[in-house]
């Protein structure tokens, strides 16, 4: 597969996109710059599209680096624990702060998301057993203890219905003024790109890095930290997107290799591509109404991953 | 000139390399042997600085391997471990092209494509320079994985058990082009071997460990004897001469 093609694809769905809802919009009602289709345009939907490029881009690239820098193809922000932590400190923060202000929230999640990502690192450092299968379900049962902390604490501080709205990853509620904060991903996806070589090198282990006089730690602290920004800017905007991080990067590597330096460029615009098809499935599918995207993520990509299991186990294993 | 001087390193209470000291001879191959467990690899990654000692320090022209800068160190020491667990997907061409890494930073100028060109065409590796490492061979991998270390152009090249996994052909032909290093590029190649007949034919000097300890150091032909093996293995072992080759037959030995 070829870049342009894939750029192409995005920007024909991005004008799909742009121009599919519960209400007709044509191209002609832009001309009018005072009309209420013109404002719904730039208050919903351009930030919507916005929002969709950035997360699916961003959600990508957190799973490439996390998969290089675990040197596992089934880790990604999904399966490490990395969303649950960042949830979790949401929660905390709204149980410290009676008023609890966005900055707070941000500054929290981050902190609770990096936290949780280094934990598990230091996890995957300890056992002994490295399945390419293992390895992702410890993840995964770590997050489900991280989330169950989340569910209890939000329970006992009448917050559930708070929480279960980041559970949710979904587009509805993206309009201009709510999504900004995912802005910030820019520069973390602009720093994965020139720290792709240091990547590519630190996944092929720490005495491979320590070879080339690389710094394995410095390399494996900012991954994490990249992974970190990019995944609560998510998680605090759209909500929980699953298995995006997890197969966008695994099909690009499947026909272009894990040097990233080739692959981050691919694996971004992918993750629009892929994203941009599950939204507009969800907003055509029951229209006028809409099935938040996160369902139909999980359906697609959940058959994809099932695929990639059972086909790829071997690809993954060598 | 690396010198070894008292290196000591324990994993818990139990002491892996106790008190060695060794002066690697520049232009040389030096091969490490000596039984399982003797702590050769553990030595060989303290001098690389994949691992700290405990005590005493390892010296490379006569500066602490510690205070080095690490991009410097990569330009003068390279070291290859056993590398046929990795499973990143990348062809052989931008493997060897990470070797200069130390250089670059990953931006190649014509130059490093230019040592990139000669470490491909050393070992033989041009035809599959496009193919990914998870399509080779053992052999192949290896071979690239050498390349690499080429590409580094290092005055040191350290290798840990490089034969391991390879058959009689490959593991020749390999032992072959670490000759030609030595001989014709004038490197210092540092290599941890089990089979001690290639550590017979190949090599100028032999270091001999046995539970952490330095037992035997000096010229191949000096340690390559009876007497000198009986003290290294506790093993009875008769030597025999073939084409100036010292070839030593211990598969029927009684301990």
């Amino acid at each position: 597969m070829r870049l342009w093609m894939l750029m192409i694809a995005a920007v024909v769905l991005s004008f799909i996109s742009l121009f599919i809802g519960a209400i007709d919009i044509r191209i002609s009602d832009l001309f009018d710059w005072e009309s209420d289709k013109t404002q719904i345009f730039l208050i919903s939907r351009v930030p919507r599209l916005m929002a969709i490029i950035l997360a699916g881009a961003g959600m990508s690239i957190a799973g490439l680096i996390m998969q290089s820098l675990s040197r596992n193809k089934f880790v990604s922000p999904t399966t490490a624990g990395t969303l649950d932590a960042a949830k979790l400190g949401i929660l905390i923060s709204m149980l410290f702060f009676t008023n609890v202000t966005y900055t707070q929230q941000v500054i929290f999640s981050f902190a609770f998301a990096l936290a949780g990502t280094f934990v598990f690192m230091q996890i995957l450092d300890r056992i002994k057993f490295k399945d390419v299968i293992f390895v992702p379900l410890i993840g995964i049962m770590y997050g489900n203890i991280l989330s169950s902390i989340t569910t209890f604490f939000a329970y006992e501080g009448d917050l559930l219905q708070n929480i279960s709205s980041w559970l949710m990853g979904s587009f509805t509620l993206i309009i201009a003024g709510r999504y900004e904060l995912l802005y910030i991903s820019i520069p973390a996806i602009i720093l994965a790109y020139i720290y792709a070589n240091k990547f590519t090198v630190a996944g092929m282990g720490e005495d491979f890095a320590k070879n080339l006089g690389m710094s394995y730690k410095v390399v494996l602290n900012i991954g994490l930290i990249l992974v970190a920004i990019i995944s609560t800017t998510v998680v605090l905007t759209v909500g929980v997107i699953p298995f995006l991080g997890l197969i966008v990067p695994n099909i690009v590597s499947l026909y272009l290799g894990d040097n990233l330096r080739k692959t981050i460029p691919h694996t971004a615009v992918l993750g629009v591509v892929f994203l941009l098809i599950c939204d507009i499935i969800g907003r055509v599918i029951i229209h006028p109404y809409e099935i938040p995207v996160n369902v139909t993520v999980a359906v697609i990509g959940s058959a994809i991953f099932l695929i990639m299991l059972f086909r790829g186990r071997a690809y993954a294993k060598k | 000139m690396i010198e070894i001087k008292g290196l000591t390193k324990r994993f818990g209470k139990k002491p892996v390399v106790e008190d060695v000291s060794v002066t690697i001879e520049p232009g040389t191959i030096t091969s490490f042997i000596g039984p399982n467990g003797a702590g050769k690899s553990t030595l060989l990654s303290m001098v690389s600085r994949l691992l700290d000692a405990d005590t005493g320090e390892v010296l490379l022209d006569k500066g602490n391997v510690k205070k080095w800068k690490s991009s410097e160190f990569a330009k003068r020491v390279s070291i290859l471990k056993q590398a046929n667990f990795i499973n990143v997907r990348l062809t052989v061409r931008e493997l060897v092209a990470f070797g200069r890494y130390p250089y670059s930073k990953g931006r190649l100028s014509t130059e490093d494509e230019k040592f990139v060109d000669q470490a491909l065409g050393y070992m033989n590796l041009i035809e599959m320079q496009d193919k990914l490492l998870d399509e080779l061979s053992g052999g192949q991998k290896q071979r690239a994985f050498i390349a690499m270390v080429i590409a580094q152009d290092t005055d040191y090249v350290l290798l840990d058990e490089p034969l391991n996994n390879l058959d009689m052909k490959h593991s020749v032909q390999i032992m072959k082009i670490l000759r030609k290093l030595v001989d014709d590029l004038g490197k210092t190649v540092v290599i941890v071997l089990h089979d001690i007949n290639f550590a017979s034919v190949y090599s100028d000097r032999i270091v001999a460990l046995k539970n952490g300890r330095l037992v035997k150091n000096g010229p191949t032909n000096e340690i390559i004897n009876s007497d000198a093996l009986r003290e290294i293995y506790d093993m009875e072992i008769p030597i025999q001469e073939q084409n100036g080759c010292r070839i030593c037959v211990y598969f029927n030995s009684h301990a």
